[in-house]
């Protein structure tokens, strides 16, 4: 008797959720259809849109018109650069503080989570015009950097909470066995340490990937990446909906995949280690 | 049990991180501070002279101030009601015994990952757009007269298309929260025959006070700024009805080239964020002493 109904509410709980599942996901299902219309079909009713036929041509459009892949490869490059240059950074950091703590070390780590709230408009004209000044508005340094100072205040965090359950205890171990400091830290932290980093770099190219409000003003076309290249479907060309959709998808696929890889994650490294 | 030589070597690893922040913070914080006291325009190179807090002034006294505060206010307030309760609701939702969990879990995170512009865009054209938008088409269908979503109710569209993103958020952490709660103590209460809304009420909600306190200064942070889904819609429009802070600094600084004025804009701003900043870090910083 207490099964079946466990079993009813099952049933309902699935087809409830699923319902919702859908419709939150559906606005991105909807472009994904839309890409594979031609752009005539894709202005008709929904219903004569759907039983339309299928084709690839707005994918090639865009990819032919539009220079898509260079926005593509300097999304790539901001985001994996800010990564990369960032972690360089942060991983001392976050080691020296998770390893030998200093009365310090809570100071510090709050306070760089402090410089994660100035709001970037607060400072925006006085990026604008010192990137001006010194040639690199609309560079990869320049935007390389931008996006790592941003960033760099997670990447600290992140890496910091996840050394920090590295036991101490497994080192001294090691050095009982003999291990010298090299051996200790190639052959016990970096095994130990390496999932975290994983998980940081995951999260952290997913948000310079779609980091809009530096990117849209310190960039025009040399080192814009797809936010920009969305952006400049703002007017006239937004009308042409399956070129839109085709570009949307190309635009948030590669980090959607990502990010549903690093759910778990994510929660830990936007909350800066407050819900785990 | 670190030695003098470790403590050395450990601050000379901190302080490249230190440095580049501290640079980061000060150095545009200082111009920006200095610039907000400035009759400076980028259209009249070489005028520029001190003016006190005259910027200040103009800023705090242009009606579309009041308009860009409220509508900040509006929309901050707005996606945190909606993702709040939504993504309590959800969380609890998807918590329960059902088929396919993690397809669901994967679908209703998906927002999160869409870059703002493309959201914006899509929501824009595909969705609102009162000829050939899936809402027009379907108000047609059932003989209603199409809306235009962004002309009528500008602002009210945007909390939308940010909720849309900013949902998935709320509920990913509140999700995670539920998680850790203790089922023993549920099922105890059950036994005692307390009623579902009073566990949700007494058991459950009192354990997400916590997780549901974090999504709110997270998002509230992030939603202080939001600037591209206004660009590519409505452009702050129509006149100031869905400009916001950070894009009322943006027009008065970059489209109209007046450095001094959005320079004391922007020093505003950092005002407002300071002081939901300090509650966040209250938060946080006790959580890293437990």
């Amino acid at each position: 008797m207490a099964r079946a109904i466990t079993n009813r509410r099952k049933t309902i709980n699935t087809a409830v959720a699923w319902a919702i599942g859908i419709a939150i996901f559906f606005p991105i299902l909807w472009i994904f259809i839309l890409s594979f219309k031609t752009e005539g079909n894709a202005i008709a009713t929904p219903l004569k849109m759907f039983f339309s036929g299928w084709t690839l041509e707005s994918y090639g459009l865009v990819m032919e018109r539009s220079n898509y892949f260079r926005f593509f490869m300097n999304s790539v490059i901001l985001a994996v650069g800010s990564t990369l240059l960032g972690l360089i950074i942060a991983v001392p950091a976050a080691w020296s503080m998770a390893f030998v703590p200093s009365k310090h070390t809570k100071n510090i780590l709050m306070w760089m989570l402090s410089t994660k709230m100035l709001p970037p408009v607060g400072v925006l004209v006085p990026l604008v015009l010192l990137f001006n000044k010194l040639g690199l508005t609309d560079t990869h340094f320049g935007l390389v950097v931008v996006l790592t100072l941003i960033n760099l205040p997670i990447i600290v965090w992140m890496l910091y909470t996840y050394f920090k359950e590295i036991p101490g205890e497994i080192l001294e171990a090691a050095r009982m066995d003999g291990a010298g400091l090299k051996e200790e830290v190639l052959y016990v932290l970096t095994p130990m340490a390496i999932p975290g980093m994983a998980s940081t770099v995951l999260l952290n190219i997913i948000l310079a990937w779609n980091e809009a409000f530096w990117t849209l003003n310190l960039t025009t076309t040399a080192a814009a990446p797809l936010t920009q290249f969305i952006a400049s479907y703002s007017s006239p060309e937004g009308l042409f909906y399956a070129k839109l959709s085709a570009a949307s998808i190309m635009a948030i696929a590669p980090i959607l995949i990502m990010g549903w890889f690093s759910q778990k994650q994510l929660v830990r490294g936007l909350t800066f280690g407050a819900v785990k | 049990m670190a030695t003098k030589h470790s403590r050395a070597a450990a601050r000379l690893m901190i302080s490249p991180a230190v440095l580049l922040l501290l640079g980061w913070m000060i150095v545009p914080l200082a111009m920006t501070l200095y610039f907000s006291f400035l009759r400076y325009n980028l259209l009249m190179p070489g005028m520029e002279e001190w003016t006190g807090l005259t910027n200040y002034e103009f800023f705090v006294t242009d009606p579309a101030f009041f308009t860009a505060l409220l509508n900040t206010l509006l929309l901050v307030g707005g996606v945190l009601l909606i993702t709040v309760i939504g993504g309590t609701l959800l969380a609890l939702l998807l918590d329960q015994p059902m088929f396919g969990q993690g397809i669901v879990r994967i679908l209703v995170i998906a927002p999160f990952f869409v870059m703002p512009t493309v959201s914006a865009l899509v929501w824009k054209n595909m969705f609102l757009n009162p000829v050939n938008g899936l809402f027009a088409h379907i108000a047609g269908f059932m003989g209603l007269p199409a809306y235009d979503f962004l002309g009528q109710a500008p602002l009210a569209s945007i909390i939308g298309i940010v909720a849309w993103q900013w949902l998935p958020f709320a509920t990913l952490i509140l999700l995670t929260a539920f998680q850790s709660l203790d089922q023993e103590q549920l099922e105890a209460a059950e036994m005692d025959g307390a009623s579902a809304l009073s566990r949700f009420w007494y058991i459950m909600l009192p354990h997400l006070a916590r997780a549901i306190t974090v999504v709110i200064l997270i998002q509230t942070i992030f939603l202080l700024s939001i600037f591209a889904e206004i660009l590519v819609t409505t452009n702050g429009g129509p006149g100031v009805a869905s400009t916001n802070l950070t894009y009322l600094i943006y027009v008065q600084s970059l489209l109209q080239f007046d450095v001094g004025g959005g320079s004391a804009g922007g020093v505003i701003a950092i005002i407002l964020a300071n002081i939901v900043a300090i509650f966040l870090m209250r938060m946080i910083g006790k959580n890293l002493e437990a």
